[in-house]
């Protein structure tokens, strides 16, 4: 059902500008309109919940480290699993966001015959992970070509990498295929293993099946219905320097790629996939493990009316004393 | 109350820094043309098809004429037109698109394109040094 929920999701937002496009030539909404809000609502979205989390006071020290934390001088400190200084924690969440080093330890445990219980290291998921969001990361570099002039030579150098294989004109990008490769095996994880599909809704369907139309659209129109790189460029350099002219561009699969990216912009500030900002505010991740070293002063702490024994016995210690009560102090 | 603030201020400056690049570095490098001037033929009205489809499509044209010549033996293209035009990049495209860094290479230089390696081994007219 979930799936059946999402891929109807996508399918329609294929829809509106197919058929904006396709039979009313709507460019003017689909070109400029539908960017510019898109754009608009990412950034203040994205800004919106980093404040959000911003204000939101962290009263314990809670990293979730598995190291040995900062001790006696002769045991050994486990530097980046459990850093103590702030450094630390730089590497620990540069290595976490560059290579999702938790991923790695991702086990299963599994009941062998005879009820003996073997956990084994599951590799898969850290490695699908690596392949999506990396290509990701690449593509979206090499598609500054598109946005600058003139283009930086390390995009030049990326794309010229990414099309080492010079297989089909223009090349087919090696990124593309690993992207496809990381989408399905994500998305297939979650079907097929009965503990993730037990716990996946259709929002963790929708971003990924919206990513996989999005990579079919690019590769349609940059190896099957060719485009107008040029007109494109002009068009985009136009609307970012606020300066917007209608697109020349006349072919609908290249109108159906831009509004799933302006959906996928517009959708990222409130949904999951907003862990883009969010793992720099996971608490469990960003501090440092020195409990022991400082103290942590709750934010809400406020003055506490106590009472203590002492003070209870001091008023109550005559009344006691006359039914036999054992009391601490005699007077 | 915000916590933090300088670090979540900074992150936030740099997520925008970055986010609009196109913006600080297209005016910064003051390299944008309002509409890209490439050097086009003077004396010829259209070229081998139609106008669109050579801006995107011309890479496959010449790949399918490359095959043309080099596999089938055929040396000769029906255009625009039922015209009829020699199979050959140097002697067909380059002459009338003479100013091959000025057409070619500007637009492919603007696209950020590879400049394909066609010209390894194919002319360039009025260079020195040709070897097909
Ligand atoms: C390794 C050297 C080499 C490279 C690189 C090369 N070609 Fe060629 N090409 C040849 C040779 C040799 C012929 C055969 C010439 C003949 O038979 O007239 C040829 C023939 C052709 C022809 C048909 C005949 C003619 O004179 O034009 C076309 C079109 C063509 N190549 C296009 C290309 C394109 C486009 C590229 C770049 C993507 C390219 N070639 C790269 C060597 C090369
Ligand atoms: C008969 C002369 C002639 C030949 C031969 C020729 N062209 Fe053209 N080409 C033109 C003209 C003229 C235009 C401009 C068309 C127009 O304004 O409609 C043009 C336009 C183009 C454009 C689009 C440029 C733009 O900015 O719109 C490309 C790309 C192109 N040619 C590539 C090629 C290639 C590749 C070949 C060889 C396969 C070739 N041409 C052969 C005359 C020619
Ligand atoms: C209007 C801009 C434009 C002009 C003019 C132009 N090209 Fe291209 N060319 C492109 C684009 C864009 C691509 C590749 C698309 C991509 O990689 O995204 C390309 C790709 C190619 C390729 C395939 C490159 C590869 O790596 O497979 C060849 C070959 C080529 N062009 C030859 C020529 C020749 C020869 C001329 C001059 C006669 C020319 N082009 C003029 C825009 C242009």
């Amino acid at each position: 059902m979930p799936v059946l929920y999402a891929s109807l999701l996508t399918l329609f937002l294929i829809l509106i500008p197919g058929i904006g496009i396709g039979l009313f030539n709507m460019k003017a909404l689909f070109g400029i309109v539908v960017l510019y809000g898109a754009f608009l609502i990412f950034i203040s979205g994205v800004i919106y919940r980093v404040i959000i989390w911003a204000k939101s006071p962290v009263p314990f020290s809670i990293p979730t480290v598995c190291g040995q934390a900062k001790s006696l001088p002769w045991i050994r400190q486990n530097k980046i699993e459990s850093p103590h200084t702030s450094w630390g924690v730089i590497k620990r969440m540069l290595l976490e966001v560059l290579f999702f080093r938790s991923l790695l330890r991702n086990e299963k445990g599994r009941l062998k015959t005879g009820g003996r219980l073997l956990f084994y290291r599951n590799l898969l998921l850290w490695f699908g992970g690596v392949l999506f969001h990396w290509s990701l990361f690449i593509i979206i570099i090499r598609h500054l070509r598109l946005f600058l002039e003139p283009v930086p030579s390390f995009v030049e150098f990326i794309y010229g990498l990414d099309g080492l294989f010079e297989l089909f004109t223009p090349p087919l990008l090696i990124t593309d295929l690993l992207i496809l490769l990381g989408i399905i095996y994500l998305f297939f994880r979650r079907l097929f293993d009965p503990q993730t599909r037990y716990i996946s809704i259709s929002t963790d369907y929708f971003p990924l099946m919206l990513i996989f139309a999005i990579v079919i659209t690019g590769l349609l129109i940059r190896h099957v219905q060719k485009v107008d790189i040029m007109g494109i460029k002009a068009f985009l350099i136009g609307l970012f320097s606020f300066n917007p002219s209608l697109p020349k561009e006349s072919n609908t699969i290249f109108y159906i790629h831009l509004f799933l990216v302006a959906t996928l912009l517009s959708y990222l500030p409130f949904s999951k996939l907003i862990h883009m900002a969010g793992v720099f505010f996971s608490p469990t991740r960003n501090l440092k493990n020195s409990s022991r070293m400082e103290r942590h002063i709750n934010p809400w702490d406020y003055p506490v009316l106590v009472h203590t024994y002492e003070e209870w016995e001091d008023e109550f210690r005559a009344a006691m004393k006359d039914v036999g009560l054992p009391v601490e102090k005699e007077n | 109350m915000v916590y933090d603030k300088g670090k979540v201020i900074t992150g936030l400056v740099v997520f925008l820094i970055i986010l609009l690049s196109p913006l600080w570095y297209n005016a910064l490098s003051g390299k944008v043309e309002p509409s890209l001037k490439l050097s086009m033929p003077k004396e010829e009205k259209s070229c081998i098809e139609e106008r669109m489809f050579m801006r995107s499509n011309h890479m496959d044209l010449l790949i399918k004429w490359r095959d043309d010549a080099v596999r089938k033996g055929i040396r000769t293209y029906k255009g625009l037109d039922g015209k009829v035009y020699r199979i050959s990049l140097t002697g067909t495209c380059l002459s009338c698109h003479i100013d091959k860094a000025g057409f070619c290479d500007r637009c492919h230089g603007y696209s950020g394109v590879k400049t394909p390696k066609c010209w390894d081994c194919h002319n360039i007219p009025k260079e020195e040094g040709s070897k097909v």
